[in-house]
């Protein structure tokens, strides 16, 4: 009983970090955001509000929580408030079931760096993040305005398209490890043993759907200025559109800590065994957690590198791409995938299968498409 | 008919593979965006870093004196006449006997007013000056008002102050 209460304070006490640094992560990432945008642009960038602009997210969260907080007369209500807030909530559970490091002992309890090791945890990152198109797609039902429901069908439309050959490329992950336990997955990748060598092709889908599923540029066609105004946001305002624009940054943490977990290892680093062997594995836990969140941080970066480089895809092409390209695709790498455990060289076929693909397109290229005039 | 040689036809044709592929034009975009990261900015932390603006700036105005300390203006009204935004008013009065070191010459401007919020800083005052008496600082701007009663700068904040006298760069 008593190391029960024990696991179950150890463990509230993690969730409650977990639940911190997602959240203060998110709000640096606003800065963030603007000082990469104001770098790659060669400006400064925010910097008024603290040294180096650093109490940006806090004079933003007051800016937030002190306008006025509008519901249009028309909206329905109860709905037009559960739209940011499943936005939220959706974005936070995703975290529960990514592993962020090893066991731990503290004070003589033994507990993972987990939320929870359910052995559907990737059907879990799967099953919350589809829910988080509702958030969405009520927040623009619920405005009764047309320019939100016309972002909020452009964001569930996208979310769907993206969303299956998110699951293909997962597919092939699943091949590998047999188990859908996040925990696993990171399991079977330790000591160097990185997905990302085996399945280049696979994460590449995965980044580009992950990508779509965040809303992020290239395809961040939910808001549109010039054809949507704000698009399912449209009518939010204070808060609300606080939390909308929170959970897009919280969801990128995310999607940056699944695909570490997915391809990078989880909270495997380089040197485990010998931080292990010096300080013992609590502390090679807990820098494992640190190289988890590193990871995921670079992700993030990536995602704002990506931001204001690219422009965005034009509708049909977003479809395009999503259906005719990455669904067949992702196809391709579970067969490939599928043939490389069968012959018991995964790394080869992986590989092999990379320079096949790249191959055949050059040869249809060469023998089907029409070429330009020179 | 060619007027220039430089004309560049435009041919939309076929995307090639490497096109249709978006990757490769994306990794070369992030690569110019991270040079971008990496590279000096261009903008600066303005009111606490400023820029030379050239000696010919043309900032807050200034009533200049001679080298002995009198002002050179004599109210010719030559500067209002000039202004397009009709921004200078003054009122002349005679010089009186004992003012020499005050005043230049016999007549002098005792209010000379200039209206900031009219004011468009075009400078044709300094070159309709005759005695060469009102200038254009290149080094001071005219700070940023607040409300309607600082907007009319008179004497006080215009005549030049001996201690502090005004030197373009290209009169040294
Ligand atoms: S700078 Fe131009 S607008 Fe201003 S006072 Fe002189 S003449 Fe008038
Ligand atoms: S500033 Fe020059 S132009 Fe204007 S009134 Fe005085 S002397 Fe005449």
């Amino acid at each position: 009983m008593n190391l029960l209460t024990d696991i179950f304070l150890a463990k509230a006490a993690f969730i409650g970090a977990v639940f911190a640094i997602t959240l203060g992560i998110a709000a640096y990432s606003t800065y963030f955001e603007r000082k990469i945008a104001a770098f790659m642009q060669d400006r400064i960038g925010p910097d008024r509000a603290g040294p180096f602009g650093i109490l940006q997210p806090l004079a933003d969260a007051v800016k937030m929580f002190m306008k006025e907080d509008f519901i249009p007369a028309n909206s329905n209500k109860w709905l037009f408030i559960a739209g940011p807030c499943l936005s939220m909530l959706t974005a936070l559970m995703t975290s529960a079931v990514v592993p962020f490091g090893d066991t731990v002992t503290v004070g003589g309890v033994t507990f993972d760096l987990q939320g929870i090791d359910v052995n559907i945890g990737i059907l879990w990152v799967f099953g919350i993040v589809s829910l988080g198109v509702y958030g969405i797609l009520i927040g623009g039902w619920a405005s009764n305005n047309k320019y939100s429901l016309l972002g909020a069908i452009r964001a569930a439309s996208q979310n769907i398209s993206y969303e299956l050959a998110m699951g293909m490329a997962i597919i092939a992950i699943l091949l590998f490890t047999g188990s859908l336990s996040t925990k696993a997955i990171v399991e079977g990748q330790q000591n160097g043993h990185w997905n990302i060598f085996y399945q280049p092709l696979g994460f590449l889908i995965f980044i580009i759907c992950a990508f779509a599923e965040c809303n992020r540029t290239p395809f961040d066609l939910p808001e549109c200025e010039t054809e949507l105004i704000g698009g399912y946001h449209t009518e939010y305002s204070s808060m609300k559109l606080g939390f909308y624009l929170f959970a897009e940054y919280i969801n990128m943490f995310i999607s940056g800590a699944v695909m570490a977990t997915l391809y990078f290892g989880g909270y495997d680093y380089p040197g485990i065994d010998f931080v292990t062997a010096q300080f013992g594995s609590t502390v090679a836990g807990f820098v494992g957690m640190g190289a988890l969140i590193g990871k995921a941080l670079i992700f993030v970066f990536i995602f704002m590198w990506v931001r204001w480089t690219l422009p965005r895809f034009r509708y049909d092409q977003l479809m395009g791409l999503g259906w005719s390209g990455l669904i067949p695709l992702s196809m391709y790498n579970v067969v490939v995938t599928a043939f490389g455990i069968l012959i018991g060289k995964p790394f080869t076929a992986g590989i092999v299968g990379f320079l096949l693909l790249i191959g055949g397109m050059v040869v249809y290229d060469q023998l089907f498409v029409k070429k330009k005039i020179a | 008919m060619k007027l220039s040689n430089r004309t560049k036809v435009m041919e939309q044709g076929e995307m090639t593979l490497a096109e249709r592929m978006y990757l490769p034009a994306i990794v070369g975009g992030m690569a110019t965006t991270l040079k971008h990261f990496f590279s000096k900015p261009v903008t600066i932390r303005y009111p606490e870093q400023q820029r030379y603006l050239g000696p010919i700036f043309r900032g807050h105005h200034i009533l200049k004196k001679d080298s002995e300390g009198a002002e050179r203006c004599t109210a010719c009204g030559l500067c209002a006449v000039a202004c397009p935004a009709e921004a200078i008013s003054m009122v002349a009065e005679e010089r009186k006997p004992g003012e020499e070191k005050l005043y230049r010459e016999e007549k002098y401007a005792k209010v000379y007013e200039i209206n900031m919020l009219r004011c468009i800083f075009c400078g044709l005052c300094e070159e309709a000056c005759p005695k060469e008496a009102i200038f254009l600082r290149h080094d001071q701007m005219v700070p940023v008002f607040s409300s309607r009663d600082e907007v009319i700068y008179g004497k006080d904040k215009l005549v030049e102050h001996m201690d502090q006298r005004y030197l373009r760069d290209g009169w040294k």
